[in-house]
């Protein structure tokens, strides 16, 4: 048992941060520095931002966001600073333009699609409900659920 | 009729979209430096530490410009084939020699063959970020008027020198 709690203990531990912990004096831009290095991403890894990675670019391009901020570099300035290099594809979180609208919309559409789907389901499935239903089956239907209420009433005895 | 023929479209979209992704390469990031001017240097060459080698020394030439390191393994693979491009003379090729040491890089250079005009250091990796480097090796192709016109991440084969290189600086070479 202590085992095997030691082995999840060991599971759940693997913190991602990579190892080089950079203090700056000014909160704010430790607060900079945090949110820049989770919303570049590492090129080498591709799935992992630079604060996640331990790859040697994602350390120098840590590197490089600290001296920038250190130079009192604005964080607009250090994310053109990396787009002029790698593109926006270095951002996790692209911007909007031409090239990149198809990304932001496509989901907005798909919802629409699906919306409009599920009501024109649900509306032929009551139309054709009306549609099948003569004036007989309704009367049936009112007689059966008296039945069904006076039965619940007095309890089935039988 | 109708029926069959919504799913079925829909099924044509789908699988269109999904054959394009599958031929995608999600390594290759298009490059924002074409058609800009090479970033600046200022770099000390590797086989003369005291020289230094600028963007500005090569004005009026076509060059290639090849990111390599002694402990990457696919610039080994590159290697023969920028040998046999040297040896061609066509166009002036220079060694970014990334996070390397300069010992082991200049052994690599003796036991391989150095196809390079002149290559330069770039231990700590700055001249690699300006240049946006994410993997080596990676080339540029850079026209007379030091403007970048080409790059390829990965390493060079025979036929990528073939079918895009040669042409590539055929044509930049006949650029005034």
């Amino acid at each position: 048992m202590k085992r095997l709690l030691f082995i999840f203990l060991l599971m759940v531990s693997g913190s991602s941060y990579a190892l080089d912990y950079r203090q700056l004096s000014d909160p704010k831009q430790q607060e900079s520095y945090e949110t820049l290095t989770s919303e570049l991403r590492c090129l080498v890894c591709q799935n992992q931002t630079i604060g996640d990675s331990n790859a040697e670019l994602a350390a120098d391009l840590r590197r490089q966001v600290y001296e920038m901020l250190e130079q009192g570099k604005s964080k607009e300035e250090i994310v053109q600073f990396m787009t002029d290099r790698y593109g926006d594809f270095v951002l996790y979180k692209p911007p909007f333009k031409g090239k990149t609208s198809v990304l932001w919309i496509a989901p907005v559409v798909f919802l629409l699609m699906g919306l409009i789907a599920v009501f024109v389901f649900i509306r032929r499935k009551k139309a054709a409900a009306i549609l099948h239903s003569d004036p007989g089956t309704l009367q049936r239907d009112v007689e059966k659920q008296k039945k069904i209420r006076s039965l619940l009433e007095k309890g089935d005895r039988s | 009729m109708l029926k069959f023929i919504i799913p079925l479209l829909l099924f044509i979209i789908l699988a269109v979209f999904l054959a394009l992704g599958l031929n995608l390469n999600p390594g290759e990031i298009p490059s924002p430096f074409i058609n800009k001017p090479a970033p600046n240097f200022s770099a000390p060459k590797l086989q003369a530490p005291e020289q230094k080698l600028m963007p500005a020394d090569l004005k009026g030439k076509v060059w290639l410009f090849n990111v390599w390191a002694s402990w990457c393994v696919s610039c080994r693979a590159e290697h023969p084939i920028l040998n046999q491009l040297a040896q061609q003379q066509a166009v002036v090729i220079v060694g970014l020699n990334y996070k390397d040491d300069p010992n082991d890089a200049q052994k690599w250079l003796d036991t391989l063959g150095n196809p390079y005009n002149v290559s330069i250091m770039d231990q700590d990796g700055r001249i690699g970020i300006d240049y946006g480097v994410y993997g080596v090796p990676e080339t540029f192709v850079i026209d007379k008027k030091g403007v970048i016109r080409y790059k390829h991440t990965g390493p060079v084969t025979a036929e990528d020198v073939q079918q895009i290189f040669l042409p590539l600086i055929a044509k930049l070479q006949a650029e005034p």
